[in-house]
């Protein structure tokens, strides 16, 4: 059982989540480059944050076209477990298997911080290592992360509860100044509905040592990592 | 050869961010009778005459590529 970390041009997270897996986590991990049409036969895929394609037409918008993005997405279709962290989010979005869009964060700066997020769904490959209503801490790093969609996409997404985490305050509250970016609905990470398909802002691979400021990043990697071993079987 | 200008805006339901900090900075200069200022994108290109109807093409470059159906509505404009 091995992950695979995409690399387009202008991924430049590629490596911390490279380093997260393999040196933190003692997973095998596999660069893919985005020019290439086959995934190495990896039980998870990874979509790293940073900037495709220089986030040129909108972010995500050319990454989703690459030869690696049709492989990527026979594999969701079949069930593959699927993780798109900032940019990645974005892709997955532009790709079609995510709803929504991510579009200019509404107070229009380039947000770099921690964040508080809350856990709304423990029960997925991704957060199930977590307790439902946990509150992680994890950093953020972007322009371009407030979530939109229609009304009917956000009431499927809640009835569902594909929403899996939510931006919140220290204690869990969610509150419009813990809302880093304007997102409906303070969304910060949504699934699929067959749950194998993540996209997120936040950083996890930024928040996997205590020299870094955080593990909780670690509880998201882990339950991946349990996840695939139990594809693996 | 036509040559082709799409038109890309944000929904009117969206926030537009940027125009809206734009409007406060036109208000800041004094042009205080400014309102609904909302940024876009212009894209141009020079199409071959390949026999298809050039509109068509462009629509379909559109919903595939140009433009995010979620987001953003466009305008096709054949210059001649």
């Amino acid at each position: 059982m091995k992950f695979g970390v995409v690399v387009f041009p202008g991924s430049n997270c590629d490596a911390d989540t490279y380093y997260a897996l393999r040196d933190v986590l003692g997973q095998p991990v596999e660069y893919i480059w985005h020019q290439e049409d086959h995934l190495h036969g990896v039980d998870c895929v990874i979509l790293p944050g940073g900037f495709s394609y220089g986030d040129y037409l909108r972010c995500g918008a050319i990454a989703r076209f690459s030869p690696v993005m049709r492989a990527v997405e026979a594999f969701a279709l079949e069930g593959g477990l699927v993780l798109g962290i900032c940019n990645g989010f974005q892709i997955l979005c532009e790709a079609h298997l995510l709803p929504g869009a991510l579009v200019r964060n509404e107070g229009l700066r380039f947000v770099c911080k921690h964040v508080w997020i809350r856990v709304e769904n423990a029960t997925t490959p991704f957060t199930h290592l977590c307790r439902a209503g946990e509150v992680l801490r994890i950093p953020i790093a972007h322009g371009e992360g407030r979530y939109v969609c229609d009304r009917e996409t956000l009431q499927e997404l809640q009835a569902n509860g594909q929403i899996l985490f939510r931006y919140c305050d220290g204690t869990g509250a969610l509150t419009r100044e813990s809302n880093p970016n304007g997102s409906v609905a303070n969304i910060a990470g949504i699934a699929n509905e067959r749950f194998n398909v993540l996209g997120m802002m936040p950083h996890p691979e930024r928040a996997c040592e205590a020299i870094l400021g955080s593990e909780d990043g670690l509880k998201i990697l882990q339950s991946l990592v349990h996840s695939a071993l139990a594809v693996a079987r | 050869m036509p040559r082709v200008r799409v038109l890309v805006t944000l929904k009117p339901t969206l926030l537009d961010a940027q125009g809206r900090t734009v409007q406060e900075a036109l208000h800041a200069l004094g042009y205080h009778n400014v309102h609904q200022v909302r940024i876009g994108k212009v894209i141009e290109m020079d199409i071959a005459d390949e026999g298809q109807p050039v509109e068509a093409q462009v629509k379909e470059m559109c919903d595939r590529l140009l433009a995010n159906p979620v987001t953003e509505l466009y305008e096709i404009e054949v210059l001649g």
